[in-house]
Order: C-alpha cells, then sequence, then structure tokens
C-alpha cells in the first residue's frame, strides 16, 4: 500500500467530467420527461499499476460508472482517455481493436459465464475474437491463464454449473486476462462470494497485478477489503465523487462527513473497542437520482449540514495534496463554525450520535 | 479448490484436451429413453415411407377394381380402398408427403420465427416494427388465408415447378409464414431477458460484433423453447395440410397424403373404421416420436441438465 500519491507516474485512466444519464420515457408519445442521473459529472485519474477502490451505498452509481468507462454504455457527456485515447468518441470498429487493453471482472460469477459454454470456451473467445492463433496455440494459451488463476486443466471442458462461485470467478478473471489487459474494472467481484473465498479472490488479483503489472478499478461496498487492496479510495454518493484520497489518509482522516458516516459503519473486530465505538447513523434513505437535491447531493442526509449545503453544489477542492473533498465544510470553512476537520473527529461523533440516534 | 497443486494437474490434464461438445450431447441423448425410442418409432417411420416403396410391388395410385373394399390379407396389409388401390402403398406415398410437408413446413416457420424474434428483442429500434407486424400476422384468419394463397398462387407455381412440385411449395410458405408468430413472441421474450446477462455484457466488453454475439450467446440459449415449438410445428403442419387438402386447396384428390387419407377413410369410418385409423395412427406415432426426440434433444443440449 503505497502512502502517498506519485505524481511522477504515468496516468494510465483520465476520466474528466463524466456523465450517464438514462433517460426516463413517458406520456402516449414515449417523449423523454426526466432522467436518471446515475453519474453526474465524475472525474478522477488511476495511474498505471495502482488499485482505485470506489466505494459507496447501493445504487450510487458505482458499477455505472464503471461500466461507462469501458464504454459499455454510451455515456451522456465527459471524456474518458484511456492510454491517451479518448474512447468515448472512438468509433466502433476501432474501439473494438483498443478493447483488448480494457477488461471487466463482474460481480455475479453465475451470471456471468454463459452456460452453455465450456470453460476452455469462456476463457478463448477473446482470443477468437482478436487473434487469429490456429486452435493448438489458443489452447496453451487458455492453459497458461487457467494455470495463473489456480485452476486445474482438466476443468477446460467442463461447463460453469459445475464449479462453485470462487472457482466460477476465477474463470471470469480467466477470460479477463486472456488479451493481457492493462487495465481492468473490477465490478464487486466478491459481493456474491462467502468471506473465506473472497480472500482467495482478493489476493489472486494482487497476485495478478504484481505479475502482470495491471491497474485496477475496484468497485465495492466492502470498505475493509478496499481498504486491503486499494492504493487510493473514491467515495461515491448519488453519481458524484464526494471524496477521493490515498487510502490510509482517506481512512485515518476522512473529510467528509459521508464518508465519515460510512467508516463509522464498518465493523471492529476487538468487542471491546466495538461497544465504545460510535456509529454515525444516516438518517432517511439516498433520494432518487432521478431528483436529487439542489446544492449539495448529501445535503438532507448530512449530519454536519450548513445553509449553504442547500443552495449550492459543493466545488471538488485538493484539501491536502492527492486528497479531493467537495464538502462546504472544507471549501468554506468560516460559514461551518467549526474547523470541520478530523482532529476533532471523535467529539464530534459523539455529539452527532445524540442528535441522531 | 485451491489445494489442487498445479504440478499435479499438469501431467493430468495435458492428455485431455477439449473435445467436440456433440459427444456429449450424443452422450446424453443416448440416456434419455424416450428420445431413443422416439428415434427409433421416427426412423422406422421414414424407412417404412421412404424405403417402402422400393420393395412394395404395388402402386399408390393403381386401380384394381375387382379387389377393392378388401380387408387385411398377406397380400393387402393394410387392406383396399373403395377402387382397390392398396391401402400400404398409398400410407406410403402418403407419408413422404407428410413428413416432408411437415418437417420444412417447420423448418421454415422455425427459421422466420426465431430470426424475428432474435432481431426484434436484441435490436431495440425495430421491435416495436416487428412486433406489430407479428401481432398483424396473428389477428389474419388462417384458414381463408390459406384459401386465397392458394387460390391466386396455384396455377403459376403448378405451371413453373409441376403440378406436385408447386403445391408442395405452396402449402409448405403457406404454412410456414402462417404459424411463426407464436415462435417469434417467445424468442423475443427469452432474448430481451438474455441480452441483459452480465455474460453478454462480458461478451461486448471483449469486442464481440452483434452479429457473433447472437450466434454464440443469444440463440444457444433459446433453444429449448425453440426446440419445444418445433416439434410441435411438425405436427400442426402435417394437420393443417390435411385440413386443406380436405378444403380441396392442397393436393390433387388421387394424390395421397396422410391427412387426405384420413378424409377419405371418414365416408367408411362406419364400414372399415381402419381405413381413416391407420393414417391417424401413422400422424400421432410420427408427433409423439418426433415430441420425445425434442425433448431428448433439448435436455442433451442444455449443460446443466447433462450427465445427470
Amino acid at each position: 500500500m503505497t502512502e502517498t500519491p506519485q505524481t511522477d507516474r504515468r496516468k494510465l485512466v483520465e476520466v474528466r467530467d463524466l456523465k450517464m444519464h438514462f433517460p426516463i420515457l413517458g406520456g402516449i408519445l414515449r417523449r423523454q420527461v426526466g432522467a436518471v442521473k446515475a453519474v453526474d459529472g465524475i472525474s478522477f485519474d488511476i495511474f498505471e499499476g495502482e488499485t482505485l477502490g470506489v466505494v459507496g451505498e447501493s445504487g450510487c452509481g458505482k458499477s455505472t460508472a464503471g461500466r461507462a468507462v469501458l464504454r459499455l454504455y454510451e455515456a451522456t457527456a465527459g471524456s474518458i482517455r484511456i492510454d491517451g485515447e479518448d474512447i468515448a468518441t472512438l468509433p466502433a470498429e476501432v474501439l473494438r481493436k483498443k478493447r483488448p487493453a480494457m477488461q471487466m471482472v463482474f460481480q455475479d460469477p453465475q451470471a456471468s459465464l454463459n452456460p452453455r459454454m465450456t470453460v476452455a470456451g469462456i476463457i478463448g473467445e477473446p482470443l477468437d475474437e482478436h487473434t487469429n492463433w490456429d486452435r493448438k496455440k489458443k489452447l496453451a494459451r487458455i492453459y497458461e491463464l487457467m494455470d495463473a488463476v489456480g485452476l486445474n486443466r482438466d476443468f477446460a471442458n467442463r461447463y460453469p454449473h459445475a464449479f462453485s462461485g470462487g472457482q466460477r470467478q476465477r474463470i471470469g478473471i480467466a477470460r479477463a486476462l486472456a488479451l493481457n489487459p492493462r487495465f481492468i474494472v473490477c465490478d464487486e467481484p466478491i459481493a456474491a462470494l462467502d468471506v473465506s473465498i473472497q480472500a482467495q479472490v482478493v489476493n489472486l488479483l494482487e497476485e495478478l497485478q504484481d505479475q502482470f503489472g495491471l491497474t485496477y478499478m475496484f468497485i465495492s461496498h466492502d470498505l475493509s477489503m478496499v481498504r486491503h487492496i486499494a492504493d487510493r479510495v473514491a467515495v461515491m454518493y448519488l453519481g458524484k465523487i464526494v471524496e477521493l484520497a490515498p487510502v490510509s489518509r482517506l481512512y485515518d482522516y476522512p473529510l467528509h462527513p459521508y464518508t465519515e458516516a460510512l467508516l463509522s459503519a464498518v465493523p471492529e473486530p476487538d468487542p471491546s473497542l466495538e461497544r465504545r465505538k460510535d456509529r454515525i447513523v444516516l438518517k432517511g434513505d439516498v433520494p432518487s437520482p432521478a431528483n436529487p437535491p439542489k446544492g449539495c447531493n448529501f445535503c438532507t442526509r448530512c449530519p454536519k449540514v450548513m445553509d449553504i449545503c442547500h443552495q449550492l453544489d459543493p466545488e471538488t477542492v485538493e484539501a491536502v495534496p492527492g486528497h479531493f473533498v467537495a464538502c462546504h465544510l472544507v471549501s468554506h470553512p468560516q460559514t461551518a463554525g467549526r474547523t470541520g476537520g478530523a482532529e476533532a473527529e471523535h467529539n464530534q461523533m459523539k455529539t452527532q450520535q445524540g442528535e441522531v440516534a | 479448490m485451491t489445494e489442487t497443486a498445479p504440478e499435479k494437474s499438469l501431467d493430468v490434464a495435458a492428455f485431455r484436451p477439449p473435445r467436440n461438445q456433440w459427444w456429449d450431447v450424443w452422450d446424453q441423448f443416448k440416456v434419455h429413453k424416450g428420445a431413443l425410442a422416439g428415434s427409433l418409432v421416427f426412423g422406422l417411420i421414414v424407412l417404412f415411407c421412404f424405403v417402402g416403396p422400393w420393395f412394395w410391388p404395388y402402386d399408390a395410385t393403381f386401380i384394381d377394381i375387382r379387389s377393392r373394399n378388401q380387408g387385411m390379407s398377406l397380400a393387402h396389409p393394410f387392406g383396399t380402398d373403395q377402387l382397390g388401390r392398396d391401402i400400404m402403398a398409398r400410407m406410403m406415398a402418403g407419408g413422404q408427403v407428410s413428413l416432408a410437408v411437415g418437417i420444412v413446413a417447420m423448418l421454415l416457420s422455425i427459421l422466420i420465427g426465431t430470426l424475428i424474434g432474435v432481431v426484434s428483442g436484441y435490436f431495440r429500434r425495430i421491435d416495436g416494427l416487428m412486433m406489430r407486424m407479428t401481432d398483424l400476422f396473428l389477428a389474419l384468419p388462417l384458414l381463408p388465408l390459406l384459401l386465397v394463397m392458394s387460390m391466386l398462387f396455384r396455377q403459376p407455381l403448378s405451371a413453373v415447378f409441376g403440378v406436385e412440385m408447386g403445391m408442395f411449395l405452396l402449402i409448405v410458405t403457406a404454412i410456414g409464414i402462417t404459424s411463426w408468430m407464436r415462435t417469434a413472441r417467445v424468442v423475443r421474450g427469452d432474448v430481451l431477458a438474455l441480452k441483459e446477462r452480465e455474460y453478454v455484457l462480458a461478451a461486448r466488453s471483449i469486442g464481440t460484433p452483434p452479429r457473433r454475439l447472437i450466434l454464440r450467446h443469444i440463440l444457444p440459449n433459446v433453444l429449448s423453447p425453440v426446440m419445444v415449438s418445433a416439434t410441435l410445428m411438425i405436427a400442426t403442419a402435417i394437420i393443417t395440410e390435411s385440413a386443406l387438402s380436405f378444403l380441396g386447396m392442397g393436393f390433387p384428390p388421387d394424390f395421397p397424403t396422410w391427412g387426405r387419407l384420413v378424409y377419405d377413410g371418414i365416408d367408411y369410418l362406419q364400414q372399415y373404421p381402419s381405413r381413416a385409423m391407420l393414417p391417424g395412427v401413422f400422424i400421432s406415432l410420427t408427433v409423439l416420436s418426433v415430441n420425445y426426440i425434442g425433448d431428448g434433444l433439448r435436455d442433451a443440449l442444455d449443460p446443466r441438465i447433462r450427465g445427470r
């Protein structure tokens, strides 16, 4: 785990102001009457060889962001530069040629493998699409990949239904690796697995990263797993990135109230500490992404809400080098009436606890 | 899982390269008793209809008026009809036509139905148009349509392909294009569900173009409903053909088909019940055996059921 972001490293992925709005059609003429703003203007960079964790609660647009970055959805606006090329505007055939460099590992290993194809067929599909190797060479590569992800070569003839969740996820990873990608979006790859298997899969992902120099965008809602695997973490809320920081910085000194609330929900293994811990319990539900609140997206649930939050959408500012946050507590600390920093965090939490619970 | 050491798997696996999937299909098909029995019966019927005439001395249209209305005998195992024609020979000849009509019309209808279903399910833009067209066809009264078609196209087709071939083409096309709607609907529904599955997304993230994506991921997974409607379609086609012939819009009256034989036999149902029953039994046996074959094939083609 790196402590600070090395700014001298090359940016492999640069996302600028990415928006993904899904139209809502209504009326007799099926006109567009609104839009679900699943991803509403996010910007981030991923450096070569690092892992960017993306966390947030269900429905905050993590997976949509991941898919839009690979242009599995046509983004509404924004640019996605992977390796210097803006893939958001590439024509289909050029994009197809570029596909091998970027791959995806899916959430549900049951649904992401075609039940009517053998393991060899599934892993070999990218090879069929992008190489003109003969059968023997393909088979050799398939075996090589199966070795790399720890699958028995004898499994090549079997069908996905014959495997456990962890094994299926390995098949999915092997498929993603087939074309020597440089960037892999892991869309909650461990969410559907039980805990013992989660560790195996995450360790496998880390090993493969070391071995092949991969760059990950690791989408998850498991904060402790993200802390383990990620170098930097982006916290998403309602289609926006509210905070982005190196992992140690974010977990120790969260600046955004939402991040604080999320982190306070992480279970503490020590029961005595757990009992003494103060949880920030957020009130209410996430607002609908079709109708986000005016001002800051989090203003309806924020325990530290101020007047300005209901009027102005906070700008993303770099509070500390490498630590980006979009919150008026940071950008307008004078109106906050208190520091709003992480120093007095414990006391603040106690007062919040009183107010909220 | 992780305990399987790679060095162990290396030497074991080297000897078992992926084998052709059709061997697995055959292995499973063999296990399905109903499918085996069905194939046997269907095979026998096909042999009876297509190989039988080579060995059977009587011609289907040979009239021997002196030996009319005979019961079953060694010379005429199924008896003779009111004109003294050998019923066994007529069954053979009729079977050739009925089977050919049933299978070709089924193939045509499945082809159209699957094509329209897949296209309208996968490409959202033309979905509305395609489905309204399907509704249009569903709303058409079929029998009058068939009658009009045969009235309009009978002469020109007969002139080009000869009476029998022209009639065959006409009937097959008529049945084919009036029976694909159900398949199209079912297939479209399945495709709509399938194209949102993650493996389709995975294939897109690999860069698979739509054509290959459909062939590789969508079509194999809509096989089950297609198979079911295919087997049912053969029966429907055979029966529709006989209804058409009965109405005088199908093959000429002296041209035997199973459906025609049933209707001819109905007049003599009181005196010679076997005349209508025999072709009826053959139709039923064909339909039943094809259904069992379809059932077995469906199971054999589904890897989740295979090996159980």
